[in-house]
């Protein structure tokens, strides 16, 4: 079946800001996506409300529109643009949740637009697990014995008949939002309530556990003539029971014979069959370990993250194809880019071995509950290939970047015995390095399979390579000889682990090695096993006898991309490394990336000239660029990550392209760092280096409290917190020094101001400030985590020309070349400097694209030589647009238990939204919206407990909450300012004295807003944090900054929605 | 150590496992990431050493369910690295011990996609594993290496009854797969097995409703006088072949086959079927394929392979036959195609009806 004709136009729905659950896959699905529809010559209108993603980018479809996600915006865009069709399976399950509620309000009817792909009663029976269940058994499929569950009781009703442990499954979420295991009734009541109202449908599914089971993956094609096929199946290495998303991940399957394999792979097809999908899906399996039995847990009628990997596992493109699909095509008529011979229509076959590690931020949420269960918690991961098992785990566990580069695990080793099994049963995110540490002290494989359900095989492989570390710290130099040597590096052992194991440096054992001739081969990841000769340049490491990389005959540039995705370092790195790329290769360069996230678009196989994918260590960057020999190595747009490599770059004699390793040093060392401001006479807060606990006291007290502690060279605030006494600097120290103190600890005066920052473009003699954000939190809040306003409202004339020349003294002094950020307070009408970054930040998509400033291109240029001034976009301060764009952080505690919701120094959210409008008002509110900050139309009640430094501030932001009618609750303190400013306020008492206080307004449902401050630095005022808590696991808002409070209000009070949204697209701000 | 040397000199050095010692074949690669023990005890392998171009073999053990005949058959067996701890409820033990224990020598420890990227070029070449370094006259008979007759080495002795059922096939095994027996068996079949050159008459003396022809190994045209017999079926039975079974029907229809440069033999392949317009993901083995030009009147490609458009299946317009030349009884592979069988049960019944 050709392409439909009939179709001309296709709204493209994105997936909205990161979120745990949800990451890049749905960038590089979207990319993928609207590509393969420009290519069919179908225009494109694409929204989501994401600024840092590829796909919002102007040149990705016709008309880009960065708006919230809500059926009124898209009703609007729709009658703006006219499409004729539209494609929502791309979108993760934020796109198909709004695609349904388009389709079920009938504005797709009502304005003629098509559903492309899989159609909406398809996605129904899929979703609805009620319609599922009966589609299920009328195929034959078995299902987990299960009930839905609208109420408690209904689930407690099944629970007397079918027993514990039972799993609790809100419908309509992602990443199992409100879902978990309850063993008993009193955990059956609880997990219900909190399930049913994160449920869009208030709605959960209650069914038997089948926990210890496998769980296998097939990803899913098929086409509208019905051909369908898989294109990977996946083996969790975590069995049932804990979420996909959060489990080590392995493709193909390793324990199933072909019997099983088979099985699992025809019912995943005759499932997709039945449910007339079009395009991708993802079907799960519990498979017994000791029978045929098998459940159908899940089936996903959509893109997912697991495709995505999958996509990158096989060299699939499974976006492209879905795509294709969707507007007509047959599988049968689509070409395999990989081989460029073979048709779309046949399923991969691997001869390697992938694996899947999970992220989490459990790095920076200390306190979080760690403990992995149906609820993911992890916010990106990481994917490795090897020629076996033991290889690619390894380059997986070194790609996390959590310091480690083997199974060693040293904090394991202060734990005994019976803490280590019982810190295994817990599940957590710590957990295969523990059952490593327990099989190192004898515990058997059979043991701990019993404990933990982990097949025996992947347990076995564990074995094998403690097996190889403790030989070589054994024996020591008598382990370095060719044969052992070679064993060990196939089996993936980097050259820093056998040093350390063996007593030597790094470097010896690297010469060793090469004198050996030991040394890496790379494999083509081709989907056919080398049955057919392929075009794709995609590659991996392995120790073996036939080298396919060739050697290049252009000039190469290679970039280094910036990892998992993780708080701190999301996805605008990605936008930044993937833009790098497009512009070398306008410059003429070949271009090689090397990246190890699988959801990104960096890593498609056809974003760069050749992509390794490979950990970001010095020694697995070190074997590319050996084979690749490039002209140089561009570090500044891989986020901290890239920049942590400079050294090791410049040391194995590759120049860097762009601001050198010196500057970036001068910059990120602190004592070069101050030394360089004090010569050219800028100001910054006062602070002292430390590195021992008594130091860091004694520097707090000089600089008077509060202050702020951290440690140098970080990403995201990683580690930094306010101290406002020495009981707190003593903590934080104990805290930070778990990690590795190779570098010193800051002691900051902590300075309360407007906090201002720029991204500039410089090619050492000059600048470009595309534009000056401002920030609507106060100095203290991390920059990630504020909203963010451009162009900067609040400063004079004056403090502008003085923070561009600042700008470019410091850019110049620095001899940056490409690009730096630069952040700034405004504290007693002084400017100081707080930070600077020689590298990409976080805010250069979405200032690329408001200013329309190609701000990547520009400084790739910058960084290979052309002056700025030629490049056509000035310098100085470009000329503000007569937009306002407002960046609002998005945040995933629901995900993370436990997790302090307080807003500080400390980055905590996960992704981003973006509000553009001619009016700041209008773009505060699109900013809001999109955010899902804004508060429902009902009027409530509002609780306000703040601390006392702030209750004055508060009485003007509590007159409005009264103006706009709410009722105003108030902890004692609070109430009676207000009461005695003419504001009325009930007071209730804490929620430890009194449970029908506090506790009961969060009972009545009433509440619509929660506006709480900390009351003392971080010292957690228990109340206060469980408040928070409360708040976030019930979806009220909670509002840790009088700032955005005030803000939120006045988007508020003009009392617009969504539908008065003017949707703009990219291409209208820059008319 | 053992060496594996290709007949254009190329050499790989690994390490022995199974039975040490060594051993001529025609080498070939099965891209096929489950069903070792399927693929070793698929009797089309005869005279081959098959190399797996998935690394890890060995992962889930082996079994006394999965084989499709009664032992391994090929030659030789190369993996990257062969499991020394399987882990399946169904394993009974280890590849090496089994490949041991039933003679086969086995190479691992090499680097298997450089093997395979060498046949994909040069196309299937003959070799031999030796467990230490090869003399000239072993290379010699290496380069004159042929196996004759295979179909003689894996067939059955004598017939023997399979199952009892209401319609009758008469199965000619030319080194078939169990599960073609079972897949009938399932479908309600007396199924009974004679040896490769049972007689035509034999056949038709036995009152059978349908007559299937089997994979097999080897050069199809060796096979004269099998191919005189089933010319004499033709018109008689209804008859479904596969793989070998396909090309004799073919052969003996007046068509041609030729060898393929390295054959295809995995799991992955898609073969269109032309009457449904629908490609079907399909197991295969086979180093032959029908020459599509030579094909007489009478008899029309029914599916065709989407990689390389090859034949893979015919219908025969004047006669009640069909034939694919994939493995539609799957074991390894996928089963998308095992609605063949009932479409042969369809006909069987038509015919007895």
């Amino acid at each position: 079946m050709p392409k439909n004709n009939d179709i001309q136009k296709v709204l493209v729905i994105g997936s909205g800001p990161i979120v745990i659950g949800q990451a890049a896959e749905f960038d590089y699905a979207g990319t993928q996506a609207c590509r393969a529809l420009r290519e069919e010559g179908i225009k494109v209108v694409l929204v989501n409300s994401n600024p840092a993603t590829i796909m919002t980018d102007p040149e990705l479809a016709d008309s880009v529109y960065i708006e919230p996600l809500t059926v009124p915006v898209i009703e609007n865009i729709i009658k703006k643009e006219k499409p004729d069709s539209m494609l929502a399976t791309l979108g993760g399950q934020t796109g198909l949740n709004l695609a349904m509620e388009l389709f079920e309000s009938g504005v797709l009817d009502k304005h003629g637009v098509r559903m492309l792909g899989t159609n909406a009663d398809s996605i129904k029976k899929a979703e609805d697990r009620e319609e599922f269940k009966t589609l299920m058994s009328a195929i034959g499929e078995p299902v987990i014995e299960s009930v839905i569950a609208n109420t408690p009781e209904q689930a407690l009703a099944f629970a007397s008949v079918h027993g514990y442990p039972l799993i609790v499954r809100p419908a309509y979420t992602l990443g199992g939002t409100g879902g978990g295991i309850a063993h008993n009734e009193r955990e059956l009541a609880e997990i219900c309530k909190s399930g049913l109202s994160a449920s869009r449908v208030n709605e959960v599914l209650i069914e038997k556990s089948v926990a210890g089971y496998k769980e296998i993956e097939y990803e899913v094609m098929r086409d509208a003539k019905g051909n369908c096929i898989t294109f990977c199946n996946m083996e969790n290495i975590d069995p049932v029971g804990i979420h996909t998303g959060d489990s080590i991940v392995v493709a193909p399957s390793q324990t199933l014979r072909d019997a099983e394999y088979q099985m699992l792979r025809s019912a995943s097809l005759k499932i997709i069959s039945a449910l007339n999908i079009q395009g991708g899906c993802n079907v799960q399996f519990a498979l017994d370990t000791d029978s045929m039995r098998y459940y159908v847990i899940e089936v996903n009628p959509r893109v997912s993250r697991s495709s995505a990997l999958a996509s990158k596992a096989t060299g699939y493109p499974i976006a492209k194809m879905a795509a294709k699909i969707a507007v007509g095509y047959g599988l049968d008529e689509l070409k395999n880019g990989v081989t460029g011979k073979t048709y779309a229509c046949f399923e991969p076959t691997l001869d390697y071995v992938v694996v899947k590690f999970p992220r989490w931020p459990f790095d920076k949420f200390t306190t979080a509950d760690k403990q992995l269960g149906t609820r993911m918690k992890a916010t990106g991961e990481v994917m490795a290939i090897g020629a076996n098992f033991e290889s690619a785990f390894l380059k997986a566990v070194r790609s996390l970047e959590l310091k480690l580069d083997s199974l060693e695990f040293p904090f394991a080793s202060a734990l005994s015995d019976e803490e280590l099994i019982s810190r295994i049963l817990e599940q957590d995110d710590e957990r295969i390095f523990l059952i490593a540490t327990a099989l190192r002290r004898g515990v058997s494989v059979s043991r701990l399979h019993e404990l933990t359900a982990i097949d025996p095989w992947y347990l076995t492989k564990l074995k094998d390579i403690i097996g190889i570390e403790e030989a070589f710290a054994a024996e020591k130099s008598g382990a370095l000889n060719r044969n052992f040597l070679l064993k060990a590096k196939r089996m993936g052992f980097s050259d820093s682990a056998i040093a350390r194991l063996t007593g030597k440096r790094e470097n010896e054992i690297r010469q060793l090695r090469l004198s050996l001739g030991i040394c890496p081969t790379f494999k083509m990841v081709d989907t056919c096993g080398a049955e057919f000769d392929a075009v794709s340049p995609y590659y991996y490491s392995t120790y073996d006898q036939e080298n396919e990389a060739k050697t290049p005959k252009n000039k190469t540039v290679v970039v280094l991309g910036s990892g998992p995705i993780r708080i701190g370092q999301g996805i605008e790195f990605d936008y930044c490394s993937v833009h790098c790329i497009w512009a070398l290769k306008k410059a003429g360069f070949d271009t090689v990336i090397i990246n190890n996230n699988p959801e990104t678009v960096s890593t498609d196989f056809d974003t760069s000239d050749r992509l390794y994918f490979e950990p970001l260590t010095p020694e697995d960057v070190g074997n590319v660029l050996e084979q690749e020999k490039p002209e140089g190595v561009i570090v500044q747009f891989g986020g901290q990550t890239a920049i942590k490599l400079a050294k090791a770059v410049e040391e194995m004699g590759y120049p860097i392209i762009g601001t050198s390793l010196r500057s970036i040093d001068r910059a990120e060392d602190r004592k070069e760092f101050e030394a360089l401001l004090e010569s050219l006479n800028i100001r910054r807060p006062k602070a002292r280096t430390v590195f021992t606990e008594s130091q860091a006291v004694e520097a707090a007290q000089a600089l008077g409290y509060p202050v702020l502690v951290r440690p140098s060279y970080v990403l995201g605030g990683q580690g930094m917190e306010i101290a406002y006494g020495d009981d707190d600097i003593r903590e934080y120290m104990r805290i930070i020094g778990r990690y590795e103190q190779e570098h010193p600890v800051l002691v900051d005066k902590y300075m309360l101001g407007l906090e201002l920052e720029v991204d500039a473009i410089s090619d050492g003699r000059d600048i470009l400030i595309p534009g000056i954000m401002e920030h609507i939190e106060r100095a203290g809040v991390h920059s990630g985590d504020s909203i963010s306003v451009y162009p900067a409202r609040r400063i004079s004339e004056k403090q502008q020309d003085e923070l561009i020349d600042i700008t470019r003294r410091l850019a110049i002094a620095l001899n940056v070349k490409g690009i730096v950020n630069i952040q700034f307070v405004i504290s007693g009408g002084e400017i100081y400097v707080i930070e600077v970054n020689p590298r990409s930040s976080r805010t250069v998509p979405y200032i690329s694209k408001v200013t329309g400033v190609p701000m990547i291109d520009l400084a790739v240029r910058a960084s290979l030589g052309e002056p700025l001034g030629q490049m056509g976009y000035g310098t100085g301060l470009y000329p503000k647009r007569r937009v306002t764009a407002v960046k609002v952080p998005v945040f995933s505690f629901e995900k993370l238990p436990l997790v302090e919701v307080g807003l500080g120094p400390e980055m905590k959210s996960t992704g981003e939204v973006l509000g553009i409008s001619e009016d700041y008002s209008e773009a505060l509110l699109k900013g809001i919206i999109a955010s899902g900050m804004a508060l429902p139309k009902e009027k409530g009640a509002v609780l306000l407990t703040v601390a006392d430094n702030d209750k004055q501030e508060l009485i003007p932001i509590a007159a409005v909450l009264d103006y706009l009618g709410y009722d105003i609750y108030a902890t004692r303190g609070t109430a009676n300012v207000l009461n005695f400013n003419f504001v009325a306020a009930n007071a209730v008492s804490k929620l430890s004295k009194d449970p029908d206080g506090i506790g009961g307004l969060f009972e009545s449902g009433r509440l619509r807003l929660i506006l709480n401050t900390p009351t003392k630095g971080r010292r957690a005022d228990r109340d206060g944090f469980r408040i928070r808590r409360m708040a976030v696991e019930r979806r009220i808002p909670c509002i840790t900054s009088l700032d955005t409070a005030r803000v939120l209000l006045q988007s508020m009070k003009s009392g617009r929605t969504d539908a008065d949204l003017k949707p703009l697209s990219l291409s209208d701000i820059q008319e | 150590m053992a060496i594996l040397t290709l007949e254009d000199g190329t050499r790989f050095v690994g390490e022995s496992f199974g039975a040490k010692d060594d051993i001529i074949g025609e080498v070939v690669f099965n891209t096929g990431m489950t069903g070792y023990q399927e693929v070793l005890t698929d009797p089309s392998y005869c005279g081959q050493i098959v190399t797996m171009t998935y690394p890890l073999i060995g992962n889930y053990g082996v079994n006394q369910t999965d084989p499709e005949s009664a032992k391994p058959q090929v030659s030789g067996f190369i993996a990257r690295e062969v499991c020394g701890e399987p882990s399946n409820w169904r394993s009974e033990g280890g590849l090496d011990q089994y490949l041991s224990d039933n003679g086969i020598v086995g190479l691992s420890g090499i680097d298997t996609r450089a093997l395979t990227r060498i046949i994909r070029e040069k196309g299937t070449m003959r070799g031999i594993i030796t467990q230490s370094e090869p003399t000239e006259a072993q290379l010699a008979d290496m380069r004159g290496y042929v196996c004759h007759m295979p179909v003689d080495k894996v067939t059955c002795a004598k017939p023997y009854v399979f199952s009892d059922g209401s319609l009758k096939v008469a199965v000619l095994d030319f080194g078939l797969k169990r599960n073609i027996l079972r897949s009938l068996k399932k479908r309600g079949c007396g199924v009974t097995v004679f040896p490769a050159r049972t007689s035509a008459q034999t056949i038709l003396a036995g009152d059978f409703d349908g007559v299937m022809l089997t994979n097999g190994p080897g050069d199809p045209k060796e096979n004269a006088e099998v191919i005189e017999n089933v010319k004499m079926l033709i018109g008689r039975k209804p008859i479904f072949g596969i793989c070998l079974g396909h090309q004799l029907l073919a052969l003996a229809m007046g068509a041609d086959t030729e060898k393929l440069k390295y054959g295809h033999r995995g799991a992955n392949h898609p073969v269109k079927d032309l009457g449904k317009d629908r490609v079907y993901i399909t197991s295969q083995n086979h180093g032959y394929t029908v020459i599509e030009r030579s094909l007489p009147r009478g008899c029309e490609v029914s599916h065709r392979n989407w990689n390389d458009g090859t034949v893979e299946g015919i219908a025969y317009s004047d006669y009640d036959m069909f034939t694919v030349q994939f493995h539609p009884e799957a074991s390894p592979g996928p089963e998308d195609t095992a609605y063949l069988f009932d479409e042969f049960i369809s006909r069987m019944r038509k015919a007895h009806a």
